[in-house]
């Protein structure tokens, strides 16, 4: 890897949408850190600015319904110089964009060619950024097939997206994302839609790709299981802000923003005592709904559904509280949520 | 025991695709040959891979799709020979709640309407009678009354699966067949859905065939657990029994297979290979075998009968004997 550094620098982004109502401030002052080799999972529910905040770093959000109104985001290219992706020029995003950045998302089936092949899809990439010659690149497209485990690949190459499972057109999009061997990879759910058997094969293959590539992969879900499985560190985003920020471990030792302890407290887990003695067992439930991103509350945005709320909660955003010197949390209440 | 509330014995569900003037076409077996019961106030969880035949072993039980052949049972009365003209008397003893909400929604009618007219249709109570009724429904799945007269598009997820179950409750079921209701659902909204199945089973002794494919969801949820493969059954246990003795190797690679929330406990483990085949081709004999890390010769000879492992265990392994499953 070229130069020392981080990967990716998003600092203070804000991102906003016009729409029929009004200005929609989706993403709010978010910052980031991906190293170079190391995953950051994102974290957050239906509205949380999550994907948007991944649209931006790919500037993929279409002028005519909003887009990057603050903020910084700097990437260190192949080259080893550091550009500020808000101000780049759009061919030279283009030039980056399935190259040094590659991304997949949730559903493979929207992002593939439903009338091209396998093959001729991921030769495309190689032959743009590349400049591989039609033979190269068809190579490269089966090598890239063998890369993400499809058996018998250069027959696979030569049919089409709907022809295969969803686990194996999600395996064609990881090989298209990274034809170009890009530095990061950002992942928006990539296994949400498929099984359990098929989302544990994803993951070991993104875990083994990083390995021998070396890229930075910044992970979007929602799942904490996934999150503990793949995470170097997390940011657990909500409102279109970080709410907290820490290596997995520490995250889940010692969550200290009420949001992600909550998070945690409902995932489901089974007292074999109470059962045996006949209680019908009840999770630990975050109230209320999901924010809102048209109309959020006044100060932090999970306040309505806190249950450590004081009035001052209403008042501002809280600041950024060091838990320690890798651990930050967004809450007046970060050192008293025990108990 | 007491008389099963819901029976199912040898349940065939057989679909054909590609059917045309110059070709037979396929029959897809979504369903091959499946028997379980589901006891009074008990809540069974039926969990697989897409493509398992899950829901639409579900759904055929309400025969929203037609069995193919085999026996339903629901009080001791047959439902699959059962006249058109006697379903809809069926269906107010037996419910279905969908994954998504919103598509199972009228977006034209109010929450009131919508659950006005199940009211309605199954000829309960008077006009005043059901205005109160449909206050009450609202009330017992955690809405305010007065959400009456909006729609849909007016409510979160979570509200709307609320709207979804206040619907299948309207008419008063025994039986409640719930097909991933909380899979759609935000992670912090998934706990409230799960906390309203947990009270509305306790008030009112409903019995329920939770589908579903997030193991710790059904291994809160349910008493027993149905295991389902290519339309087959590899396994059924209680739930204790499930999770802590496996018998069979899908089962076993299910379980490994769930990611758990828990950063230290990130390990290396059995990874099934491939997808699920087609159910229109499945393998001869056992259908697992072409992933099963423990599959010999003997397996692709003949269909493995569930067999009595345990107290209410059956396992359909051959090998299960010999297998030692327990992590």
């Amino acid at each position: 890897m070229a130069g020392t550094g981080p990967l990716l620098e998003i600092r203070d982004l804000v991102t906003e949408f016009r729409t029929e109502t009004g200005v929609v401030r989706a993403v709010k002052g978010v910052d980031i850190v991906v190293e170079p080799g190391k995953t950051v999972a994102l974290v957050g529910e239906s509205g949380s600015g999550k994907s948007v905040t991944s649209l931006s770093v790919m500037r993929l959000i279409p002028k005519a319904i909003g887009g990057i109104v603050g903020g910084e985001i700097l990437f260190r290219g192949r080259d080893g110089r550091v550009r500020d992706l808000v101000h780049e020029p759009e061919p030279a995003m283009r030039a980056l964009r399935g190259n040094e950045i590659s991304m997949v998302f949730q559903e493979p089936m929207t992002s593939l060619n439903p009338t091209q092949k396998i093959g001729a899809q991921i030769a495309e990439v190689a032959r743009l950024h590349r400049k591989l010659s039609r033979a190269d690149a068809w190579k490269h497209a089966i090598e890239m097939l063998t890369l993400v485990e499809i058996p018998d690949p250069a027959r696979r190459a030569d049919i089409y997206p709907h022809q295969m499972s969803g686990g194996m057109r999600q395996r064609v999009m990881i090989a298209m994302a990274l034809a170009c061997n890009p530095a990061l990879l950002i992942a928006d759910e990539p296994t949400t839609a498929l099984d359990v058997t098929v989302q544990l094969q994803i993951l070991e293959l993104m875990r083994r790709l990083q390995r021998e590539i070396g890229m930075g992969i910044l992970f979007i879900t929602h799942n904490l299981g996934v999150v503990a499985e793949i995470a170097d560190t997390v940011a657990v985003m909500y409102g279109g802000r970080i709410v907290e920020t820490a290596p997995v471990e520490e995250l889940f030792d010692r969550p200290s923003h009420p949001y992600t302890r909550g998070l945690l407290d409902s995932l489901p887990s089974v007292d074999h005592a109470a059962r045996a003695a006949g209680k019908v067992a009840r999770l630990k439930a975050i109230p209320g709904s999901v924010v809102d991103p048209r109309n959020p509350p006044h100060g932090c945005d999970f306040n309505p559904r806190c249950r450590w709320v004081i009035p001052a909660c209403r008042e501002a955003v809280p600041p950024v509280f060091p838990v320690s010197p890798t651990h930050g949390a967004r809450c007046l209440r970060w050192n008293e949520l025990d108990g | 025991m007491a008389e099963p509330l819901v029976s199912i014995a040898d349940l065939k569900v057989h679909f054909t695709v590609g059917r045309t003037m110059f070709s037979p076409g396929t029959v897809v077996r979504a369903v091959d040959g499946v028997s379980f019961d589901v006891g009074r106030g008990e809540v069974l969880g039926l969990v697989g891979e897409s493509g398992s035949g899950k829901t639409t072993l579900g759904r055929s039980i309400l025969r929203l799709v037609e069995p193919t052949s085999g026996s339903v049972r629901f009080e001791g009365e047959e439902v699959t020979t059962l006249p058109p003209s006697r379903l809809k008397r069926l269906r107010s003893r037996m419910q279905i709640i969908f994954q998504d909400p919103y598509a199972s929604l009228n977006p034209r009618m109010s929450v009131g309407q919508t659950l006005s007219e199940a009211l309605e249709l199954h000829a309960i109570g008077t006009r005043a009678d059901r205005a109160e009724r449909v206050g009450d429904l609202l009330e017992q799945v955690g809405l305010p009354r007065a959400v009456a007269q909006r729609f849909p598009h007016e409510f979160s997820g979570g509200q709307r699966q609320r709207i979804g179950i206040a619907r299948a409750l309207a008419v008063n079921p025994g039986f409640i067949v719930a097909d991933e209701p909380v899979s759609a659902l935000d992670v912090s909204i998934q706990a409230q859905i799960i906390n309203l199945l947990q009270d509305l089973r306790q008030e009112l002794g409903l019995s329920i065939l939770f589908i579903g494919h997030d193991l710790s969801v059904i291994e809160f949820l349910c008493d027993r657990v149905v295991v389902l493969y290519l339309g087959r059954i590899m396994e059924t246990a209680t739930a204790a029994d499930l999770y802590a003795n496996p018998r069979h190797p899908y089962t076993r690679a299910l379980l490994d297979a769930a990611p758990v929330p828990d950063p230290r406990k990130r390990r290396e483990r059995i990874t099934l290979k491939g997808d699920l085949p087609s159910p229109s081709a499945p393998p001869s004999g056992c259908v697992f075998r072409t992933r099963c890390p423990f599959a010999i010769a003997a397996c692709a000879e003949t269909v493995p009968p569930l067999e009595t492992v345990g107290a209410r265990h059956q396992v359909a392994c051959i090998r299960a004997g010999e297998l030692d499953l327990t992590e």
